[in-house]
């Protein structure tokens, strides 16, 4: 059984067993997040869990090593306050949140 | 309280599995962390075995070799003699005054098993391998560029290929099974791209009597090259990738022996590029010991050790990659060896004949690997690769000119002073992927060879992994394992 995920939208299909970044990679996504300072496409480098390029949300928890997070039916993959921004803006939103709640 | 264990062993790959195994026949409990969801290590890494299909051992090297210590690990898990912890990873190492090791553990992914650990032991062996070395050059950011091991972890981990033409470019024998490697996948590899002279280790006498299994090996994938048309270009070198938001081609050149360009560029169209310069040891963990550590024949930091895998730290034991990139098999001799001579001195019985017969593998392994590392050196000219805007450290995105401007203008002549004024090193990898190129480049820049000394600061990290600000808070109100567990320990440390 092939287990399916979304990803911005789209249905990223996923073999049980493989990451999320293989499967990713398999469906020809190969970024997946922009740097802070030059907003460059990063996705999969060392491929082991050593570099962090590949950070991702999984299911609302944000910088995940999607190299070493397993796919899983159902997975939501990103978010949408990640569509091309950066991990700090998303960290100082997420505070900025807290504050007004 | 934590758990207890007379012994335990950080990473499940050739070295740990070896050692874990060993301590544990003779009598030790052990713990066996592991960063991996299942044992074997970068080397032996293998698909999910709940999904495991026949062919998953194509292209393994030694696969029995492993089998049978997964097995005899799990035999001794069943029994109790082993606790496997897999998916997670070791932050922080402490020491009570009792010579006790305290090991604090975080999962490797939320969505790993979440429970966090702390482990005790009475002696520890550090078995965390290392990485692929990195070299910075124009395009390497660009998606599609991966490092050799990851392109070779996606295919023996995960099934998939990570491109459809790929060239395969660096320095060392590794380069081979990851090129026949996607080959065998259906990948188009339309280039091997070696900056030194082809298979010299195989004239080299002493390295090559040393382990002939080795020349076999090398023959193998010569003929597997041939067979799949893979073109073998030596002192060559990728001098840019090229691409817009992902790679489309790299323009390789000739160099000569010190790496310094020597011919005309040629472009070869790839959407898939695969650079590896050796291997990096994973040191944090001894240093953060206060291990003594020295620069090994291939530049690279290692751990010293003595001929029973003992560092200068009293209890630490370390084998595989970290005393020296080495490969499986030396790994294997060496965790073997540091579990028999853990054993030996918490006053197990150890067999005195066959901790000889390891040592000497363990010697003729080195002198094989020290062969391999003078055929295969990182091209002493290699920052004239680089331009003022190719980035060195890619989480900070720092370039090679911003170092160039902390060395002019500021004055920084190593390593650590640059990274403090520029920042290399300073993001989320904690600079395991530009610490070596950094130290070059600071080295290269004030006109000098590089020391233990430039290359400890940037293999130095406080913690291990980065891990959330919940469990460093824990650390402050949790003062109970090491103080609790002193009058218990005192007694058993000293045998």
């Amino acid at each position: 059984m092939t287990h399916q995920m979304t990803f911005r939208g789209a249905t990223v299909p996923a073999d049980p067993g493989q990451s999320v970044a293989a499967a990713l990679v398999a469906a020809g996504i190969l970024d997946w997040r922009t740097t802070r300072k030059g907003g460059r496409p990063r996705g999969l480098f060392c491929g082991i869990g050593v570099c962090f390029d590949c950070l991702i949300t999984v299911d609302d928890v944000p910088d995940q090593r999607a190299c070493l997070v397993t796919a899983a039916d159902g997975m939501s993959l990103g978010d949408d306050a990640e569509t091309g921004a950066d991990l700090e803006d998303a960290g100082e939103r997420r505070n900025d949140d807290a504050t007004r709640a | 309280m934590p758990p207890v264990h007379d012994v335990a062993v950080v990473g499940a790959g050739p070295a740990g599995l070896a050692a874990a195994v060993e301590a544990a026949e003779a009598g030790l409990g052990v713990a066996l962390i592991d960063t991996a969801g299942q044992p074997g290590g970068q080397y032996w890494r293998h698909y999910d075995e709940n999904h495991a299909r026949p062919d998953d051992r194509v292209g393994q090297h030694g696969w029995p070799v492993f089998t049978g210590l997964r097995d005899r690990m799990y035999a001794l898990r069943a029994a109790g003699r082993i606790h496997y912890l897999p998916g997670h990873q070791v932050w922080l190492i402490t020491r009570g005054e009792s010579g006790a090791f305290t090991l604090r553990v975080t999962a490797a992914t939320s969505t790993a098993d979440g429970a966090d650990h702390t482990f005790i032991a009475r002696a520890l062996i550090l078995c965390p391998g290392g990485y692929d070395r990195q070299l910075p050059l124009p395009g390497w950011d660009l998606p599609g560029v991966m490092t050799a091991g990851g392109v070779q972890a996606l295919l023996k981990g995960h099934r998939t290929a990570a491109g459809r033409r790929a060239v395969v470019a660096g320095t060392g024998p590794f380069l081979l099974p990851v090129a026949t490697g996607l080959a065998r996948a259906g990948v188009s590899v339309a280039a091997v791209v070696e900056a030194n002279g082809t298979l010299g280790w195989l004239r080299d006498p002493v390295g090559a009597i040393s382990a002939p299994g080795k020349g076999v090996e090398a023959l193998q994938y010569a003929a597997l090259m041939a067979r799949h048309r893979i073109p073998y270009r030596t002192r060559t070198v990728i001098r840019q990738i090229l691409g817009t938001d992902r790679v489309e081609a790299v323009r390789i050149t000739r160099v000569d022996r010190d790496g310094r360009p020597a011919g005309p560029d040629e472009e070869i169209a790839a959407d898939l590029v695969a650079l590896g310069w050796g291997f990096t040891p994973s040191l944090e963990l001894p240093l953060m010991l206060g291990a003594e550590t020295a620069k090994d024949v291939d530049g690279s930091l290692v751990v010293v050790v003595d001929d029973h895998q003992r560092s200068t730290v009293e209890g630490l034991y370390v084998a595989g990659e970290a005393t020296g990139v080495g490969g499986a098999a030396l790994a294997v001799h060496e965790g073997r060896l540091s579990g028999l001579a853990v054993a030996a001195a918490l006053g197990q019985p150890a067999d005195p004949a066959v901790m000889r017969r390891l040592r000497s593998a363990v010697r003729r392994g080195r002198r094989f690997a020290a062969a391999m590392h003078r055929t295969y050196p990182v091209p002493r000219a290699w920052p004239q690769w680089l331009s003022e805007t190719t980035p060195v450290c890619r989480c900070e995105e720092v370039s090679y000119g911003d170092l160039r401007r902390a060395h002019d203008d500021l004055g920084a002549e190593d390593a650590r002073t640059l990274k403090m004024l520029a920042r290399p090193g300073m993001g989320w990898c904690q600079g395991r992927v530009c610490g070596f190129a950094t130290t070059e480049i600071a080295a290269c820049l004030s006109r000098r060879e590089t020391t233990s000394e430039d290359l400890r600061p940037l293999a130095t990290r406080s913690l291990a992994v980065p891990v959330p600000l919940a469990e460093l808070a824990a650390l402050a109100e949790d003062t109970t394992p090491v103080e609790a567990t002193e009058d218990t320990t005192e007694k058993r440390t000293r045998p």
